[in-house]
């Protein structure tokens, strides 16, 4: 029940941070959001993740959006369309003579068509968690794999010991892949360094 | 910008708490949620609340960049130099009962894979933190900040050497 409650406050959420035109509320809105998922993580018991969620993404993600918003100024500009739609727009006013034979308003036009796109896109989707097993289902291919999950929570208390296994997942069996995201955050990092600091003193010297 | 009274009284007395619990959540991370990615996003935190409260450049004063920057890169070193030392002694990348020995007890295995993996979780901290950090004052560096000092310096130093 709290489950659905939260699912439909997130869609509301996220439809409100699109339509709200003021930036900086969208932010705050996806702030929330962030937040309502980490209590979605808590609910299906994956308390690392809500963790992560609610530092990263209402915490400091959050901050750097605000941080970028104070450059670029909190009103959203332009049109509302995107690439797709814009295109369509472009060629219906080309072809300006038949659509005012028609009677048909190119931005209307545009809007049904990425409407469209996007119902037909939730439909793939749908039709895709057809195949997915139920949420914590036993017998699903992967909680029920005796080499991974199964040895995971057999043996990691006596093969690596923490009492927490995600610990021991991260750390240990996954290792390799903890070091990855690491060099990924620092490759962040190293671009935005690279990207935002002293462009004008760079450019005076070269 | 001056924060107000109150930011500034709240955010100072704040930052060492929220500092103490980073690192509590990176050493809490065995027995419960947490670990170096989340701990070091909360070390990082303060020092947003450090540049709220002090300003960009009296911030920049106690996390310089000369400081933090290699810091970015300590991190990865440290996780991956683990794995390298696993290697020397004996083991595959990243096998961390090497460090126990070729012929260990159990026990001693368990405590290799402790220490490895505190190790590693220090790696990410550091790593997570210094490039949170980074990302928050590259992002907000204010317009008069923009202009590189050392670049000013480096030109003139050149046109020194020219004369």
């Amino acid at each position: 029940m709290i489950g659905f409650l939260t699912l439909a406050l997130l869609v509301g959420l996220a439809i409100a941070a699109v339509r709200v035109r003021n930036l900086m509320t969208a932010t705050a809105i996806l702030g929330v959001y962030s937040l309502m998922m980490a209590l979605l993580w808590c609910q299906m018991n994956a308390l690392d993740v809500a963790f992560t969620e609610a530092a990263v993404g209402a915490g400091i993600s959050t901050v750097l959006m605000l941080a970028a918003l104070k450059r670029i100024g909190i009103e959203e500009h332009g049109s509302t369309h995107g690439p797709l739609a814009r295109l369509l727009l472009r060629t219906m006013q080309e072809h300006e003579i038949q659509r005012r034979a028609r009677g048909i308003r190119p931005e209307r036009a545009a809007t049904f068509a990425a409407l469209l796109v996007c119902l037909l896109f939730g439909a793939v989707l749908l039709y895709g968690t057809r195949d997915m097993p139920k949420l914590g289902d036993p017998k699903s291919p992967a909680n029920a794999h005796p080499e991974v999950a199964q040895h995971y929570i057999e043996e990691s208390d006596t093969e690596v010991g923490p009492t927490n296994i995600v610990t021991s997942v991260l750390g240990d069996y996954r290792g390799y892949d903890t070091m990855g995201e690491t060099v990924v955050i620092f490759t962040a990092a190293l671009c935005v360094l690279l990207l935002l600091r002293h462009p004008q003193g760079r450019r005076r010297r070269s | 910008m001056t924060p107000s009274l109150i930011v500034s009284y709240v955010g100072r007395r704040a930052i060492p708490f929220i500092q103490l619990y980073a690192l509590y959540v990176l050493g809490h991370g065995e027995d419960g949620p947490g670990g170096g990615f989340q701990g070091g996003v909360i070390f990082a935190s303060s020092f947003v609340l450090l540049v709220l409260i002090a300003g960009w450049a009296r911030a920049r004063k106690d996390a310089p960049e000369s400081i933090v920057d290699p810091l970015t890169a300590t991190g990865c070193l440290l996780y991956a130099g683990i794995g390298f030392i696993c290697i020397l002694l004996g083991g595959a990348y990243l096998e961390y009962e090497a460090f126990a020995g070729a012929n260990a007890t159990a026990a001693a295995k368990q405590h290799a894979h402790h220490f490895a993996l505190i190790g590693i979780e220090l790696g990410v901290m550091i790593t997570v933190t210094a490039s949170m950090v980074t990302l928050y004052f590259e992002m907000s560096r204010p317009p008069e900040e923009r202009n590189a000092p050392e670049d000013g310096s480096g030109d003139s130093d050149g046109e020194g050497a020219d004369a």
